[in-house]
């Protein structure tokens, strides 16, 4: 009965209010949609970074006879020196952090070069003597590069030690930037959606005026009277959400792998799960800020 | 019933008190006329009595319960035992008759099984069965205010309010809007009826409290609207402190009536 009645009054409210419920609808749809988006490339970070930064390998490059950098002195790197360095990541101090490590020649860094960049102009002009030996290590823990930097750095032969992270890191700033953006975007938009939002609730409230009136002179409870028009924009907010909702498993689906996937074979990307892991977020978080800001807005409109 | 005590009510930005210092007592199942200017302070005296504002000083009962005591969570269920009636009707043009009067009934969370009893109770009450699915617009004035009255005591409210419910009336209609309200103050619904009709005042005799500028100036049973048999502060017209003697033994307790009491809802 009681809610039969209020259904009917956030029915009737909503039908009077259309192109103000329309607005909230596209705002709060818009903003979501940039909140989702913002997770999905949080998640697309982590995922990368869990799955590039295992893989990422630091290199101990050796001297050509071109370096002057680190303990070179335009001199090939010696095999004894090189064996030293093998020497080194065998001994006792470091072994304990090392996952594997192998040597790689001039002539297969050449091959590799020539491989990586086929095609390239720069392929002609490189020979293997510009390219130094290196050993490739693979850490138990990457983020622990500064122990092979300490304890390799000085010796000679060696021309520098280079942890393929950093590399990574300048195109997880990148990405970090993106995500922060959207997320900047997404809470202006949500402070405008809120602020519509309360702004529709006011309106409905105010082509109501004759009824709250009433409705207080009779002793309605501030309770009664509250609930259909915070039920209204909750209603609002949610068509909103669940249009984001479906709009981040669409970019999911058709964008990143319908077409990223599909570009970028090699590289793994965020996938429906992810997706339909941050709908209910962006139900949740809809919904809630209708119910906040509304909350607000006619408390504020009923204040005795 | 009601009583107020030195109760001041200033609104914000202005000067002078809507009402000064008025103490006065009114007793279950009276029917009092309250007359004066316009600005007087009578619809500040109403909006007192219903917890619309609050005053500025001085302390209400109403139904045996402090007004400065209730809190505003509270205030929609000591609502329920008062009826409001205004001038200009204040129904809801896109609701049947029928549906005006269960409106009230709806929103205090009433079941339909009740709603279908009372309702056309009421109407019967006010004389106005066989209307009930008329809309407002189809109605007279006098029609119109008597489903405001309906809608004011289908929850059979202890008290009943009524700001000028003749001033948009002629006389004749009037006359009939009184009978009924005599005939619900008979039923032991205590009346306060707000009013600048001084024949309606002068015919029934009642008990008549004259306002002028936030003052009680006269204080008499069974008076006219200028008539001033027994003058309790015509000395200065709210220039010196009115001492509004209640006519009735003050010390007598105001009893709410027993089925409109709060004690039952809280």
């Amino acid at each position: 009965m009681r809610l039969g009645l209020v259904m009917s009054e956030v029915g009737q409210g909503l039908r009077r209010n259309l192109s103000m419920v329309i607005s909230v609808v596209l705002v709060t749809f818009i903003s979501l949609t940039f909140v989702g988006a913002a997770i999905l490339l949080q998640m697309q970070i982590n995922q990368m970074k869990s799955y590039w930064f295992d893989r990422a390998q630091v290199a101990v490059y050796m001297c050509t006879e071109f370096s002057t950098v680190g303990g070179c002195d335009q001199q090939v790197a010696t095999p004894e020196q090189v064996a030293l360095v093998q020497a080194q990541l065998e001994g006792e101090t470091l072994a304990p952090f090392i996952d594997t490590f192998y040597f790689e020649t001039q002539q297969e860094a050449y091959e590799r070069f020539q491989e990586q960049f086929a095609g390239d102009a720069v392929a002609d002009l490189i020979t293997p003597e510009l390219l130094p030996e290196a050993f490739w290590v693979n850490l138990i823990d990457p983020t622990q590069s500064a122990i092979l930097a300490d304890a390799l750095g000085g010796l000679a032969g060696v021309e520098s030690i280079v942890d393929q992270r950093t590399y990574l890191e300048q195109i997880f700033d990148i990405l970090n930037a993106a995500s922060f953006t959207a997320i900047g975007i997404a809470a202006l938009m949500l402070v405008a959606a809120a602020l519509l939002i309360a702004t529709t609730i006011r309106l409905s409230a105010f082509s109501r005026r004759r009824e709250i009136g009433i409705m207080r002179l009779v002793g309605a409870s501030n309770r009664f009277i509250q609930t259909p028009f915070i039920i209204e924009g909750v209603v609002a907010a949610l068509i909103g959400s669940v249009l984001a909702g479906l709009a981040v498993v669409g970019i999911v689906q058709f964008f990143v792998q319908g077409y990223l996937a599909e570009t970028l074979p090699l590289t793994s990307f965020v996938g429906l799960s992810d997706a339909l892991l941050v709908v209910p977020i962006l139900l949740a978080a809809g919904a809630l800020l209708a119910a906040l800001s509304a909350n607000v807005a006619i408390t504020r409109y009923l204040r005795v | 019933m009601i009583r107020f005590d030195e109760v001041t009510k200033v609104y914000r930005g202005t000067a002078r008190p809507a009402l000064n210092s008025v103490s006065l007592e009114i007793l279950s199942g009276e029917f009092v006329f309250l007359v004066g200017a316009s600005g007087s302070g009578k619809s500040t005296f109403l909006r007192l009595v219903l917890k619309e504002e609050k005053p500025s000083s001085g302390s209400i009962h109403v139904l045996g319960q402090d007004l400065g005591h209730i809190s505003s969570r509270k205030v929609p269920y000591f609502r329920r035992n008062l009826g409001v009636v205004f001038q200009d009707f204040r129904l809801l043009p896109n609701k049947t008759v029928f549906d005006n009067v269960a409106f009230t009934l709806q929103v205090i969370g009433k079941s339909k099984g009740f709603i279908h009893e009372a309702v056309p109770d009421a109407l019967q009450t006010v004389g106005l069965d066989g209307k009930a699915q008329r809309f407002p617009h189809e109605l007279s004035g006098g029609e119109q205010q008597r489903v405001a009255i309906a809608r004011a005591v289908v929850n059979k409210p202890a008290i009943m309010l009524a700001d000028e419910p003749t001033g948009n009336l002629d006389p004749e209609t009037s006359a009939g809007i009184m009978a009924l309200l005599e005939r619900i103050n008979a039923n032991g619904t205590t009346v306060i009826m707000a009013t600048h009709d001084a024949g309606i005042v002068d015919r029934l005799q009642r008990r008549v409290i004259e306002v002028i500028g936030g003052r009680i100036v006269r204080d008499e049973r069974g008076g006219g609207y200028k008539t001033q048999a027994t003058p309790i502060a015509t000395q200065g017209f709210g220039m010196t402190p009115a001492p509004a003697v209640p006519p009735a033994p003050p010390s007598q307790p105001a009893a709410p009536a027993p089925n409109y009491g709060l004690g039952g809802r809280s």
